[in-house]
């Protein structure tokens, strides 16, 4: 017991978990500060849990893609254009849960795609990333416009998908399997012979060579894997949580995103720690914004720029790097 | 004295056919990636229901077709070229700067401001707000080099969150403290500090030729300076860098700040060197996404302060054109940013020739 107890302090006092754990204090004295003035909190915990969930499925999904070698900065444009082509699936389906089921499906083809240009395109994934990201903004204005003639599309509450009640409260489905994910991920990459075949595709990709299995496929797997995750975080903003679509809708997510993944060293369960720090930020900004007594005193722009600023912060104070994988972001060439 | 002239004769020559065969690869690179684009283009208009063919035709027509078009095309290109060197600048230093779009529209709100609320004579005027706008753009520049070289935090994380940050920043600017008559718009900047339209009618002014002279001045410093050497260096081996002696932290910053000042000076162009509006909107309408086309800019111009130049002129082309397309062929001219994207993945293959069965060297 003491061993154990020991043990387990020692993991804590790890500096990776130091971090968060500091962090998720200063969160919870926010909390009870916001309960002393005699405001409710818990509308506060609902909208960060909603803003935490496609950062969370992002950089869940991206901690996946850079365990095997592949970064793939395009987040912010699978985000995009799963979040447009998940509403059109909603639309042709007429049902919420084939749009979430589409935007991830999308959102796995833009993984994979992404995986076979940087394996056997030899790609600089940066660029390539960025490429998708730019392609994004496009699409997106460009569907809204021709699909539904306008730049703001609002969606039909039936086609919504609302949070569930739960014995916690209300959450919504998406951020359970959000959760879910996280723990998942987190075993199938440290306790599955397939999870460590993908860790060791980033770390040593020739000894995975020498051992017979083909890093192609694996990085092939880990990038469509990560895509998916991403693209159901890029649905759930607009059928889950929004019920609207504009041009701007992602508003640097995909890069919050990534922000957790440097922050969690590419530990899932860390990336949703970090992922419910950016999304409570964001909550909190957004649930500033509604508060009629700062309304009046902070001009608007600058609530809304409270995420961001987070994330520099956040960013700037835990140094990233430390960590990651040997062969992150280099094509593997077999000799 | 005959003898002499032949081999003068044969050095240029000589210099010329090298100086080609080192033009060509790229260029062949660049157009095949700009033909892919515009083949998935189509594509993706036949799948919504356009016709390919006649938006072409019309962006290509408009673009390139009559003479005032390309003086719209010039004008386009004017700020892209500028937002293309940011990235230039920071991919030749091994940095990957994609904050050129906030730093624009700092530099925006900066030329608008000494632009339009201080008076001064007139070309120290066109001066003082061109040198406010560069000296802002470099200004939001500043925080991602120092977290870079400080901290060692990616620039792409910190970029973007300034990115958004300077949008925020710069509405709200413009909204409290600089709006005019019209909500919408900033004051119109004073005549003493607008630059003079070449032709009547046109919106290109002379900042074009500001403009090519600070990407001429780019070139010149990057591969005939020492410092520009330097950030060469770095770019292309930074171990090695540092083993020559090349302060590797201060060639980052001067990176970052290079790209800054282009930026703002793209920024201010907008503002002080376009007519007819002569001023910022207030939801940066006019200064939106230059800086994200600016990465493909500077990629097509394959990451090269001259080639930057050509690129921009294409793709000043393509958005100008991209107006035509959406009036006669109704397709949304948000294409041509998707087309772009397709440019840039292209191009982020560097077996693209091989795999489309060229042989290179």
């Amino acid at each position: 017991m003491k061993t154990l107890l020991a043990k387990s302090f020692a993991l804590l006092w790890n500096k990776k978990f130091a971090g968060i754990i500091s962090t998720l204090a200063v969160v919870v004295a926010v909390f009870y500060l916001i309960e002393q003035a005699g405001m409710r909190s818990d509308l506060l915990v609902r909208m960060g849990l909603l803003a935490m969930t496609p950062l969370a499925l992002a950089a869940i999904g991206e901690c996946i893609n850079e365990k095997a070698g592949t970064i793939n900065i395009g987040l912010e444009g699978i985000l995009g254009i799963s979040a447009v082509l998940g509403v059109v699936g909603a639309r042709l389906f007429e049902n919420g849960i084939m749009g979430l089921l589409i935007g991830t499906l999308v959102g796995a083809l833009i993984g994979f795609i992404f995986a076979i240009i940087s394996v056997y395109g030899k790609a600089d994934q940066i660029i390539a990333g960025m490429g998708i990201n730019l392609l994004a903004m496009g699409m997106v204005s460009y569907l809204l416009l021709s699909v539904w003639r306008m730049p703001y599309y609002k969606l039909p509450t039936k086609f919504l998908v609302s949070p569930i009640y739960t014995p916690l409260g209300r959450i919504h489905p998406v951020t359970l399997i959000a959760i879910g994910a996280a723990i998942l991920s987190q075993i199938f990459l440290y306790r599955t012979l397939f999870g460590i075949r993908v860790r060791a595709a980033g770390e040593a990709p020739e000894a995975v060579d020498v051992g017979g299995r083909s890093v192609y496929r694996i990085r092939i797997i880990a990038s469509t894997i990560g895509g998916g995750l991403c693209g159901l975080g890029g649905a759930f903003l607009t059928i889950g949580w929004f019920g609207f679509l504009t041009r701007w809708i992602i508003a640097g997510r995909g890069f919050i995103a990534l922000a957790c993944v440097v922050f969690a060293g590419l530990e899932p369960l860390l990336a949703l720690g970090a992922a419910f720090i950016f999304g409570f930020s964001e909550g909190s900004a957004r649930w500033v914004a509604i508060t009629p007594e700062v309304k009046e005193v902070i001009p608007f722009y600058f609530i809304n720029m409270i995420p961001y600023i987070v994330t520099l912060i956040v960013v700037a104070i835990v140094i990233g790097r430390r960590g990651f994988p040997q062969a992150i972001g280099k094509p593997y060439i077999r000799e | 004295m005959r003898v002499e002239t032949m081999s003068v004769l044969f050095r240029v020559i000589q210099i010329f056919r090298s100086g080609l065969g080192k033009f060509a690869l790229p260029f062949a690179e660049s157009s095949i990636a700009i033909l892919m684009g515009i083949l998935i283009g189509a594509l993706f208009m036949i799948v919504l229901g356009y016709d390919p063919v006649a938006a072409y035709f019309a962006l290509f027509r408009g673009a390139f077709g009559t003479v005032g078009g390309w003086l719209e095309t010039l004008a386009f290109a004017t700020p892209l070229m500028l937002t293309a060197i940011t990235f230039a600048v920071g991919m030749k230093t091994g940095i990957f700067n994609i904050g050129a779009e906030g730093q624009v529209y700092l530099g925006a709100v900066g030329a608008a401001w000494v632009g339009g609320w201080i008076a001064l004579p007139t070309i120290l005027h066109v001066a003082a707000a061109t040198v406010f706008g560069m000296l802002l753009g470099a200004f939001w520049a500043l925080p991602a080099a120092l977290l870079k070289i400080w901290k060692g935090v990616h620039e792409v994380i910190s970029t973007i969150m300034l990115n958004w940050i300077g949008y925020y920043l710069a509405i709200y600017l413009a909204i409290y403290f600089l709006t005019g008559p019209r909500g919408e718009i900033t004051k119109a900047v004073m005549v003493s500090a607008r630059y003079p339209i070449l032709v009547e009618g046109a919106s290109l002014t002379s900042i074009l030729f500001v403009a090519i002279v600070f990407c001429i001045a780019i070139y010149m410093f990057l591969w005939r300076a020492p410092a520009g050497y330097e950030l060469r260096l770095v770019g292309s081996n930074p171990r090695a860098a540092t083993y020559a002696g090349v302060r590797v932290r201060r060639a980052i910053l001067f990176s970052f700040i290079i790209g800054g000042l282009a930026a703002g000076l793209a920024g201010a162009a907008q503002v002080i060197g376009r007519s007819p509006s002569w001023a910022l909107y207030t939801n940066m309408s006019n200064v939106l996404n230059l800086g994200f086309i600016g990465i493909g800019v500077a990629l097509i111009g394959r990451k090269h302060p001259i080639g930057g130049v050509f690129a921009a002129i294409f793709y000043g082309g393509v958005l100008h054109g991209g107006r035509f397309m959406e009036y006669y062929a109704n397709v949304p001219s948000e294409l041509v940013m998707f087309i772009q994207g397709i440019i840039v993945i292209a191009l982020a293959v560097p077996e693209l020739l091989k795999v489309l069965g060229v042989r290179s060297k």
